[in-house]
């Protein structure tokens, strides 16, 4: 067990060997494993693992900034929607590659955080309340952008098809493994950039902050800083998520980006995988990402007693609620967690 | 109850003015009013009508109304339960369909159909608690947040599972206009504040005259001292959370005739009763219902000052102005 991932302040005994090469070992084991999988996958796998790739760079950025860091976000819809708004609008608007479109939806996402942040914090909101903040930032983000001409109202972006495949505009044939490498990418980065935070020291500020801000701050933690500083690297990749989604569906309007859905997408793997974890969100996007197909395939041609709902959505969504509230109450450290603390204990 | 949160550290940094801004309530109601009154009197300048102005006060004192209603409900469970209940708004929208099936399907009064969905929803939001929240009671904040998530991802897309997307309506048949101070106002809407105000009334009795409202003040005041003079807080935490589900019950079948019904619909009811419940005051039962109106108010005014705006994009700015400068609420917090 790890400094960083205990919840509750370790009784008095030396630190163990932190093991982050061994996380970092394992990701480079994971990069391995990946990459053949575009040529094992038929087609409707791979946008299936493309799905889980998104929903881990989501829930690992959640993970960061609401794991680690303990500031309960409601809202990161807002940095998943800045993203892929930056990147539609300079692309469309402006005709800009989306790789700097992604550059400019980081750095847009991680200012907005650094604004929610200091007004959250300088007014010392906690618990519900910053959850509570959060939710009507992405909420006015989500107003604005469906009233606004700058950003094309409710109708939003398609993203202007090219005619080759192109590195340039991020665009490849659709079932092309170019996108699954992107994604992998992104999701390798973000894995990376989770434990190197977890392991450098605002990583660990943000646990001490988490766990009790005022010890910390009487410590001589500069607290509000390295909250922000967590806030902003979260925001920075959940921003990513935005740009793949965009390149990858080559659509966004206001509800896809700033809905509470896509906020609630970031929270569930990490609460299933296991909160506070490097690999908890990983683990609850493999869980999750495929059953919204599953359900799909199951309700196209249901069996005789589900006939009633032939065609029907929701399915999937039922069964997070389900799997959710299951995991809180019969593990409520996550999928991983309890895994590792099995382990830890032989 | 919570821990205060940040009280005493806005009076650390400002002594006096927020004492006397504590011991003085009117002083409060009395700033709520005349920010009220500023923002119907720019509304004016913008919009240079009388008429345009009145209706949007009375249109949003009605629908006021029917916010704080919900609030009553979603702020009575906070102030007992400790809960954050994103769950409510989904309760809201599982009433608005038995409503919907009850007039369509059964020909029922629009009306009448509250003698079944106010027991109905009691019934189901019982259950709830006994079923799933009670296993998670003194569990952190974020794990019984997340566990009403959980329930409202259930219930709202179980709605779509089984009854679909597409938008119904339910039919008022003697609906016609009504005309107040000058205003036109539909009936539906004058009945929806007529009944929220009286079932808010009620609610209010129970509370203040009964033993049982007794005794679940007491849970909200302080539950281990509750348990310790006999009262048995279990029971006390499954029915507040029933009147709280029942509220969003009644409230759905009043807005019944007024929205599109869709699973969706409660969403937006949920958002806004969270506003209007840290407007009022977590766990403040009065407060939720002034609050209901002043949003009420606010996103009909807002409407007028911000043209082309969302009008809840008023109430979000309120809102979060709230919570960073006042996060107790206008009303301050007590059950």
């Amino acid at each position: 067990m790890t400094a960083a991932d205990t919840t509750a302040p370790a009784p008095a005994k030396a630190l163990p060997a932190l093991p982050w090469a061994k996380h970092l070992v394992a990701t480079g084991v994971l990069a391995v494993v990946l990459i053949p999988l575009p040529m094992l996958l038929d087609p409707a796998a791979e946008a299936v693992a493309i799905r889980v790739l998104i929903f881990a760079v989501m829930s690992i950025s959640w993970n960061i900034m609401s794991g680690f860091g303990g500031l309960f976000s409601f809202g990161h819809a807002a940095y998943f929607g800045i993203g892929a708004y930056a990147t539609a609008w300079l692309q469309v608007e402006r005709g800009v590659s989306p790789w700097i479109g992604m550059g400019v939806g980081m750095v847009l996402a991680a200012v907005f955080a650094l604004v929610l942040g200091f007004l959250a914090l300088r007014y010392r909101l906690k618990g519900a309340y910053f959850a509570l903040v959060t939710l009507a930032f992405a909420e006015m983000l989500r107003l604005w952008a469906t009233n606004s001409d700058l950003v094309n109202r409710a109708v939003g972006y398609h993203v202007p098809l090219q005619v080759e495949e192109s590195w340039v505009w991020m665009q490849f044939a659709p079932d092309s493994a170019k996108y699954f490498y992107i994604a992998m990418g992104l999701m390798l980065v973000a894995l990376v950039v989770s434990i190197l935070f977890a392991r450098s020291r605002a990583g660990q500020f943000a646990v001490a902050t988490r766990d009790d801000d005022e010890a910390a701050a009487a410590l001589g933690i500069p607290v509000m800083r390295y909250k922000l500083a967590t806030m902003m690297v979260s925001a920075a990749l959940m921003a990513t998520a935005g740009t793949m989604f965009l390149q990858y569906y080559l659509f966004i309007d206001p509800d896809l980006a700033f809905g509470s859905a896509q906020s609630i997408q970031a929270i569930l793997p990490a609460v299933i995988g296991g909160v506070a974890t490097i690999w908890g969100p990983v683990i609850g996007a493999v869980v999750l990402g495929p059953l919204t197909d599953v359900t799909a395939t199951l309700l196209r041609n249901p069996p005789a007693f589900l006939d009633f709902l032939a065609g029907r959505g929701g399915l999937d969504v039922v069964l997070y609620g389900i799997l959710l509230i299951v995991i809180i109450l019969v593990l409520p450290k996550g999928i991983y967690g309890a895994l590792r603390e099995r382990w830890t204990r032989r | 109850m919570t821990q205060a949160p940040v009280t005493e550290d806005a009076g650390a940094r400002v002594p006096t003015a927020t004492a006397r801004w504590a011991r003085a309530p009117w002083l409060r109601i009395g700033v709520v009013i005349g920010v009220i009154a500023l923002a119907i009197l720019l509304a004016y300048v913008r919009s240079g009508s009388t008429v345009v102005v009145t209706q949007a006060v009375v249109t949003g004192i009605l629908i006021g109304g029917v916010y704080g209603l919900i609030a009553m409900g979603l702020t009575l469970i906070f102030g007992v339960l400790d809960i954050v209940n994103f769950a409510h708004g989904a309760f809201l929208a599982a009433a608005l369909f038995l409503s919907y099936y009850l007039v369509a399907g059964l020909g029922m009064h629009p009306y009448l159909a509250l003698l079944v969905v106010l027991p109905s929803m009691f019934l189901l939001g019982a259950v709830v608690q006994k079923v799933v929240l009670a296993k998670a009671m003194g569990a952190p904040l974020e794990n019984q947040l997340l566990i009403t998530l959980g329930i409202s991802l259930i219930i709202e897309n179980s709605l779509l599972l089984f009854f679909g997307a597409n938008p119904r309506s339910v039919n008022f048949p003697g609906d016609r206009g009504v005309n107040i101070l000058g205003a036109v106002a539909d009936l539906s809407r004058v009945l929806a504040f007529g009944g929220a105000i009286v079932l808010a009334g009620l609610l209010f009795l129970l509370l203040q005259r009964t033993s049982l409202g007794t005794a679940i003040r007491a849970v909200a005041a302080n539950d281990t001292g509750a348990q310790m003079v006999g009262i048995d807080t279990r029971r006390i935490y499954m029915i507040t959370f029933a009147i709280g589900t029942a509220c969003a019950g009644a409230a759905g079948v009043l807005v019944a005739p007024l929205v599109t019904i869709e699973p969706v619909t409660g969403a937006l009811f949920n958002i806004v009763a969270f506003v209007v419940v840290v407007l009022g005051g977590m766990g403040n039962v009065v407060g939720a219902l002034l609050a209901g109106l002043v949003v009420g108010l606010a996103e009909q005014l807002g409407a007028l000052l911000l043209p082309g705006q969302s009008p809840l994009l008023t109430v979000f700015i309120v809102f979060v102005l709230v919570l960073l400068l006042r996060p107790q609420g206008l009303f301050g917090r007590s059950a």
